[in-house]
């Protein structure tokens, strides 16, 4: 049913983190961006700003509504997709691939054990849907 | 959190709607569809083929006999004695202190039998007002026995005649025919709320699930889709049509918000008449005008509008628009800014984006004006 990939990290914002070494990519999730609607305009942080786990690092504005974008992980932004201000529509198509946010040097990669696993998530979203 | 999905009321398509997949949520007090595929892809088929909207969640009063009239003249700030019968008209609710209470479309049925056809969300407000202000006449209040389906876009009219047993290309814009659609019982408006050619289609609630499914069918070759709330909000937009509750309310003029043209103080006393008589004598402070963002931020009901770091005005409505790709918006804005080009900030989360003052519709219109 709901596409949860399994190699992924979760929080309960609906935000995804795939980790690359001592960085995390991160975006949002399939149910996210099923809930927001067409996707019209991502607002990310500058390459260099710092983010905090669970403190806002942007926004996603769909047709119909503004939603804020939570980080996962705390650390230093590294790399932002630069796709997206053009492509917007990346984050309803391929929520996992293309439409990906930042990617954060983790300041504490002991963090990571505090996201959420697929299955947990799998269970938020099941009880989120109706 | 809003009402639980329990409380809400249901159109008679309501589960029609669920088992096409759409994606249903609480609007004015209903349980509505939102999207079916997606806002942007469903605005472009309203807009370059025909698309079917349950808008059943409207509500309907009639009023008949012999002082049927009068009643409706006391109560809307349009002059219905110009109707004709098979006539529609646009026309306001005003407070005696020149408020919207609501906007509404009147049509007359029969000589002395008028329909007035309100916002869901208004439903019981203006069923008490009408019956307070329109008082010794027999006003029926016959919402939930009525379905409303909205046939818009360019090939509406084709669709619509196909199943029709009467002629439907020959009502022109702001009129209706009784008659039958794919056997339905209904009546006919060439009215719309997407600025498309097109029909709204009243018919009984409990034959309404075989009129949609007719229509769906029948519109097959001409790539008919289900359109829900959404893309009929960006649609509207497009238009500068006004939504109540969000553009027009208790606490806005019908002159600040461009409907002067509904109001006919020579028509006589109605309610309002005078407090907006003398909005009007005094001039209004503020305007509601169109304007699109210069980049792409999307500003929202609220949001401040700025010039120079001063507050000079309030977004009512914003969104992207998917004819333009653009974001656009209606706000209210110091009067002697209004003028199409002048330049603006909106308050976007703090931040200041730069808009200026559109010439509206954003969209050109292709309602089939007579």
């Amino acid at each position: 049913m709901a596409n949860v990939p399994a190699d992924l990290r979760y929080t309960k914002e609906h935000e995804w983190a795939k980790l690359e070494g001592d960085k995390a990519r991160v975006g949002i999730t399939a149910f996210a961006q099923e809930q927001l609607g067409d996707v019209v305009f991502v607002e990310l942080p500058k390459v260099g700003a710092k983010v905090s786990a669970m403190k806002t690092f942007g926004v996603v504005e769909s047709v119909k509504a503004v939603s804020d974008l939570f980080a996962p992980l705390t650390g230093e932004v590294v790399e932002i997709n630069a796709e997206l201000p053009k492509k917007p529509e990346l984050v309803n198509s391929d929520p996992y691939g293309k439409g990906w946010m930042i990617v954060i040097k983790l300041a504490n990669p002991k963090e990571w054990e505090t996201l959420m696993s697929a299955a947990d998530y799998e269970k938020l979203v099941a009880s989120a849907g109706h | 959190m809003t009402q639980t999905p329990a409380l809400l009321k249901r159109t008679p398509l309501r589960d029609v709607h669920v088992k096409a997949g759409a994606k249903m949520v609480p609007f004015g007090g209903w349980d509505m569809p939102v999207q079916y595929t997606g806002i942007i892809e469903e605005h472009r088929c309203v807009r370059s083929a025909v698309g079917l909207f349950d808008i059943s969640h409207m509500g309907e009063f009639e009023v008949r006999g012999p002082g049927a009239l009068g009643a409706v003249q006391r109560v809307t700030s349009n002059d219905a004695s110009t109707l004709a019968i098979g006539q529609v008209q646009y026309s306001l609710l005003c407070y005696p202190e020149g408020g919207i209470v609501d906007d509404l479309t009147l049509y007359r049925l029969a000589d002395q039998h008028y329909m007035l056809t309100v916002n869901a969300s208004s439903i019981d407000k203006d069923w008490a007002w009408v019956t307070e202000h329109g008082q010794g006449v027999d006003w029926k209040n016959v919402s939930a026995e009525t379905g409303l389906l909205a046939v818009q876009g360019p090939k509406a009219e084709g669709l619509v005649q196909r199943l029709a047993d009467t002629d439907v290309t020959r009502v022109p814009y702001y009129h209706f025919v009784k008659g039958g659609v794919a056997g339905v019982p209904c009546l006919i408006s060439r009215t719309g709320y997407t600025g498309e050619d097109g029909f709204e289609l009243y018919a009984p609630a409990a034959r309404l699930e075989s009129l949609w499914s007719a229509l769906m069918e029948g519109g097959k070759g001409d790539g008919i889709q289900p359109i829900g709330l959404g893309a009929r909000d960006t649609l509207r937009l497009e238009m500068k049509f006004a939504l109540y509750g969000n553009d027009i309310d208790e606490t806005t003029s019908p002159l600040e918000a461009g409907l002067g043209w509904v109001v006919k103080p020579a028509k006589g006393d109605f309610i309002g008449r005078a407090a907006i008589e003398k909005v009007r004598a005094a001039g209004v402070t503020r305007k509601l005008v169109g304007f699109e963002m210069t980049e792409r931020a999307v500003a929202r009901h609220g949001y401040r509008l700025l010039k120079d770091g001063a507050e000079i005005g309030v977004v009512t409505s914003g969104s992207f628009s998917p004819s333009l790709e653009r974001c656009i918006g209606m706000g209210y804005l110091r009067a002697d800014l209004a003028p199409a080009g002048t330049e603006f900030d909106v308050d976007i989360r703090g931040q200041a984006h730069r808009a200026r003052v559109a010439k509206t519709p954003f969209v050109p219109s292709k309602a089939k004006k007579s």
